[in-house]
């Protein structure tokens, strides 16, 4: 049986378990000796658990595992002698041998592969029967056992909530681990990447030019140090330069000016910008912000500017990231206790004074957070430059030159057609894995910034 | 009112009406407020004499759907006049709220906030003179002349109320309205609050709003009797509390409701 089908019966078995349980709980309530502890259907799901669970985790195993046996299986035919000993044809048949199992009249592309075909039909259907055969065996030893415990004083609820709490424990440790494998993979190629480039040409060398890497010295021109430059006058200084105002003064607006109607409304309007795909933004900075920028300058007596500068994808990832800012100060401003505000304009404070001398120092720690929430965003942002920035690594103070990228230079090294292990391939991963410390740290420093601020006023 | 010699009034009111939205929550009241007393505002909770005291220094203007009709004046002078610049007015009229609230800056930076809005003390001798002043005034200087710069929210719950009392103080009002000044106070810390309220009597025309009718009886000199938005009865605190002219004024100070 395939996975799919199995996981049914899983579940079906828990519910049959379900049903017969509660029944006989439900049987030794009326019969009324003794007082049931828990109610019937705790006692079902306690039964269902105890069928589910074990037969989900040995589906879960057996998927993994029986693909490999079936393998081993067929290799130890006889036709698995003529396959090539080892290396990239000998897998290319196994898999298209496993590939053709079970269809009719499908042409192979190699006769080896059409040889093997029925012994993986056969085997896969063996092995699935056995894997099918083990989980009803689980299941039903899972179901027996929790079975035989129900008894007027047995605790199912007590076990029901340890189950319940299991269950949520694993779907948070899924993300987890996800984050942690994701880190994990990013650390072994870039493992291999620094065992062929130092990692000290990697992050202080200031020429970047994959396009020419050379066999005896790969380091000397992926040199990173341009493109995190690159970054960070981008994401930090003219993106910031731009959300940190405009993003601070409309949550200012909002939360002390603004009358509740036009709250009402313009509140939602701002968080649309949130909701704006990156790629529209790339193609609006790309199309419409960039030529103008680079006509502005021309009028302005800079003939050479390019379409391409910083300074548009910079002002368009500005705009984007003005909600993050402005939501987190919008936050907490109006955290800060009302009695505060009220207390500064007893004392004949205007508003804006007020806002200056009290509530901003106050809301300080939560606006800092966000502006840091904000950092890591847009330097991990894409889309954007990859659409509007050019690929040329400068290092340079003119927004109107042009500028690249981090993310821009990973999409630009993995779209390539280089192999997978050649060190500008890899690169792409170093450069991720840097880019992760970086957000990682710039959040862990914005969360506990925030922490501070939330002890200071509960 | 039984006492002949009538002091000068500081403040007026004259059939004042506040609504929220569409309740009604002060319903025609008036009364005047002298220089030389205090006055303590007491009834039931809701019964609006917090929001009463509130439009004598126009405060109820940061709430939107508050509404104010009546004429309220300042020596003579109506502050509800288009001509009445609301910071100068909440100059003269400081205000003391409920629950401390110091500004998160240092004891020296709160005391000097008021001063410094209204550009009383542009030099920082003068500026330091203010803040003893002030402080010695609120009776705390003794307790925290030696750490002037520490954060006025670590000090206790009284030593930050008389610390916002200081600073209504520091920028040298003519009226202070203390707002239930106490509530959020221990015993000890009441009794300090009382103690200075004495003392600050006849400098500035001082309301106070209380629900502790021991501690109106203590601090005042005049009682005023708010039920549901009307104001019930007036007068000499001794005459209020020993022999009230009206029924309900009689039934709330004996404790049948409140």
């Amino acid at each position: 049986m395939t996975l799919f089908p199995l996981i049914l019966l899983a579940f079906g078995l828990a519910l049959i378990g379900w049903l017969v349980a509660r029944a006989r709980a439900a049987r030794l309530q009326s019969s009324g000796r003794e007082r049931l502890h828990s109610l019937p259907g705790q006692h079902g799901w306690y039964v269902a658990m105890w069928i589910a669970a074990p037969t989900l985790i040995f589906i879960a195993f057996w998927s993994w595992l029986s693909p490999a046996l079936v393998v081993d299986a067929v290799l130890a035919t006889p036709e698995a002698a003529q396959l090539p000993a080892a290396g990239f044809e000998r897998q290319a048949i196994l898999g298209e041998a496993r590939a053709l199992a079970g269809t009719e009249g499908l042409g192979a592309f190699n006769p080896l592969a059409e040889t093997l075909a029925p012994a993986f039909e056969v085997y896969i259907a063996r092995y699935a029967w056995i894997g099918t055969g083990i989980a009803v065996l689980l299941a039903f030893a899972g179901g027996a056992y929790a079975f035989t415990r129900i008894a007027p004083a047995f605790r199912a609820r007590t076990q029901v909530e340890r189950g319940v709490m299991l269950m949520l424990l694993v779907a948070s440790l899924i993300a987890i681990l996800t984050t942690l494998g994701i880190f994990l993979s990013l650390l072994f190629e870039s493992a291999r990447f620094f065992s062929i480039v130092s990692i000290t040409d990697f992050l202080f060398g200031t020429v970047w030019s994959p396009q020419v890497i050379s066999e005896r010295d790969p380091g000397a021109t992926l040199g990173a140090v341009p493109l995190f430059w690159g970054t960070f006058f981008i994401g930090a200084v003219i993106a910031m330069a731009v959300a940190i105002p405009l993003g601070l003064m409309s949550a200012i607006y909002l939360t002390q000016y603004a009358a509740p109607a036009v709250r009402r409304w313009m509140k939602p309007l701002l968080e649309i910008l949130a909701g704006v795909p990156t790629v529209v933004y790339g193609y609006f900075a790309a199309l419409t912000v960039g030529p103008a920028l680079r006509d502005f300058a021309a009028l302005l007596g800079f003939p050479y500017a390019s379409s391409e500068s910083a300074l548009a994808a910079g002002l368009v990832m500005g705009v984007m990231i003005i909600p993050f800012v402005s939501s987190m100060a919008d936050d907490s401003i109006a955290a800060v206790p009302t009695s505060m505000r009220d207390g500064s304009l007893a004392m004949g404070a205007t508003t804006s004074e007020t806002i200056g001398r009290v509530l901003l120092p106050a809301a300080l720690p939560g606006v800092v957070a966000g502006i840091l929430l904000a950092v890591s965003r847009a330097i991990g942002e894409t889309m954007i430059v990859v659409m509007a920035a050019s690929g040329a690594a400068n290092i340079t103070l003119n927004p109107m030159e042009s500028a690249t990228t981090v993310t821009k230079q990973i999409v630009d090294l993995l779209t390539g057609e280089a192999e997978f292990d050649s060190p500008k391939t890899l690169a792409a991963f170093a450069l991720g894995l840097t880019l992760f410390v970086i957000t990682f740290l710039l959040n862990i420093v914005a969360l506990r910034v925030v922490k501070r601020y939330r002890e200071a006023y509960e | 009112m039984t006492d002949n010699s009538l002091p000068a009034t500081k403040m007026s009111a004259r059939d004042v009406h506040v609504y929220y939205g569409a309740t009604h929550a002060i319903k025609g009241v008036s009364i005047d407020v002298d220089q030389e007393n205090v006055t303590a505002f007491i009834g039931p909770s809701g019964c609006g004499k917090s929001t009463f005291l509130r439009t004598l220094n126009r405060m109820n203007d940061t709430i939107p759907i508050a509404r104010v009709e009546g004429d309220i004046t300042l020596d003579g002078e109506n502050i509800y006049s288009p001509a009445m610049d609301v910071v100068q007015l909440r100059a003269r009229v400081g205000m003391v709220f409920q629950k401390p609230n110091p500004f998160p800056k240092s004891i020296y930076e709160n005391v000097a906030y008021g001063p410094r809005i209204h550009g009383l003390a542009p030099v920082k001798s003068d500026m330091d003179r203010v803040v003893e002043q002030s402080l010695r005034r609120a009776g705390l200087w003794e307790e925290v002349k030696d750490r002037l710069h520490d954060s006025g929210t670590a000090l206790s719950g009284g030593q930050q109320q008389r610390l916002c009392i200081a600073r209504a103080i520091a920028v040298d009002p003519e009226v202070i309205l203390m707002d239930e000044p106490c509530s959020a106070l221990d015993p000890i810390a009441t009794a300090k609050i009382e103690e200075l309220i004495h003392e600050l009597r006849g400098r500035y025309a001082i309301v106070i709003v209380t629900h502790n009718m021991q501690q109106a009886a203590r601090v005042s000199q005049r009682t005023a009797f708010f039920h549901l938005g009307h104001l019930v009865e007036y007068g000499v605190t001794s005459d209020i509390f020993t022999n009230p002219r009206q029924e309900r004024t009689k039934d709330y100070i004996t404790g049948r409701y409140g």
